[in-house]
């Protein structure tokens, strides 16, 4: 009975371990944490050109991470691309005219979307588009720019 | 030459025949699960042997694992200046790739050939025919819940295995090679995804581990009874575990993150 009692008192706390480190797994090295923590409301925003913007790509505002890219679709109308993002609700209060603009980080590093605040009372609503955006800056199109320019020299 | 056809034949026929058996077994099996619900004692006696007593070698294995990929990855990474990204390449590789495979690799050496020899020495001496004759199930009695205990301790081996490994890839990457460590886990947070990483890594484990515990319990079940026999089932097992698992690792692999 004794011998009974000890093996289960091990198998218990092996079996605590082993979901202990799932958890651990899920928790502390994935990104589960940014799904759960907060309520968000949702924003798009119309880019000639997203380059290398992917789903789950961050959304900042001064640096600082105030959401997430949920969504990109292709507008079939206009061609460009529809970008949702799901900003925290934390952040309700973005001007109307705010810009979104893509950024690099670092000089190969992924890209991210940028928000600047505008100068407008009202706030930005669930559903509201941003209007002010600015594509991502591809590269061989501005190295492209850069030749065609200098032959005209 | 007819001869060699023959016996690439016979060969052919003996192989899809252990096939079939090993198909029959595993339904056996499958039928005696639900069961063992009702006696789970059972399978907490071979929870212990299968699962607890592979944890030290796990543990070990992982931490070692870790502190090498974050030792190689770092002379990579620095040559791009990139060596912030330690910690995504330490999880990754573990996460998706290492943890389930090695901790199969180790579990199908320590449990799945511990399994196979108790197995088939049961049947050499004759204790699984003396429990038929006393019309006990030695399939549901005795095989179906070693093969749960093994489904259930891969994933959780797979993720200790996993969670030690990070933790060596850390201490290395940190403490002896100077990488930042706030960086080390925010850019692992960030790259990470919990469901397309980790749980995929979790889904593979749990295949590795119905199939190492199947192949081991079938060699063990359908071993020679003699002491020879039994030897070379447990190799066996090893073997065909071994292959099993790079092999559907290839598989699951290509399903899961190659489209």
């Amino acid at each position: 009975m004794i011998q009974n009692r000890s093996t289960e008192i091990t198998v218990g706390m092996f079996v605590a371990a082993g979901i202990f480190a799932l958890f651990v797994l899920v928790m502390r090295v994935s990104n589960f944490a940014d799904f759960s923590d907060e309520s968000a409301y949702q924003v798009t925003a119309e880019f000639e050109n997203i380059g290398g913007l992917k789903v789950r790509s961050p959304v900042t505002m001064a640096g600082v991470r105030v959401g997430r890219v949920t969504q990109i679709n292709l507008d079939p109308e206009s061609y460009n691309a529809q970008v949702t993002l799901s900003l925290y609700e934390s952040f309700n209060n973005l001007p109307t005219d705010t810009a979104a603009s893509i950024y690099t980080a670092g000089l190969l590093g992924e890209q991210y979307i940028g928000l600047e605040a505008g100068a407008e009372d009202d706030y930005l609503q669930d559903g509201d588009e941003v209007e002010l955006t600015q594509s991502a800056l591809i590269l061989e199109q501005v190295i492209g720019q850069f030749l065609f320019s200098k032959a005209d020299e | 030459m007819i001869d060699m056809i023959q016996n690439l034949g016979r060969w052919g026929f003996s192989v899809f025949e252990r096939l079939g058996r090993a198909h029959l077994f595993l339904w056996q099996i499958l039928l005696g699960v639900p069961g063992l619900f009702l006696r789970f004692s059972l399978v907490i006696q071979q929870l212990f042997s299968v699962g607890v007593l592979s944890v030290f070698l796990i543990l070990i294995s992982g931490l070692f694992v870790g502190m090498v990929l974050s030792l190689q990855g770092y002379n990579t990474l620095v040559d791009f200046g990139a060596e912030e990204s330690l910690g995504v390449l330490v999880a990754l590789s573990l996460v998706r790739e290492l943890g389930p495979v090695v901790t199969a690799l180790l579990f199908a050496g320590r449990a799945g050939s511990a399994l196979t020899a108790e197995i088939g020495l049961m049947k050499s001496t004759e204790q699984l025919s003396g429990m038929e004759m006393m019309a006990v199930d030695p399939i549901k009695r005795i095989i179906a819940p070693r093969f749960l205990a093994g489904v259930i301790s891969m994933p959780l081996l797979a993720a200790l295995f996993s969670a030690v490994g990070i933790l060596g890839g850390f201490l290395v990457g940190h403490g002896l090679l100077g990488v930042d460590d706030g960086a080390f886990w925010s850019q692992m947070q960030t790259k990470m995804d919990w469901y397309e990483d980790v749980m995929n890594g979790i889904i593979k484990s749990v295949v590795f581990g119905f199939v190492v515990t199947w192949i081991a319990l079938f060699e063990g079940y359908d071993a020679k009874p003699t002491s020879e026999g039994v030897g070379r089932a447990t190799t066996r097992t090893v073997v065909h575990s071994a292959f099993a698992i790079l092999g559907l690792d290839f598989v699951l692999t290509a399903l899961m993150f190659g489209g």
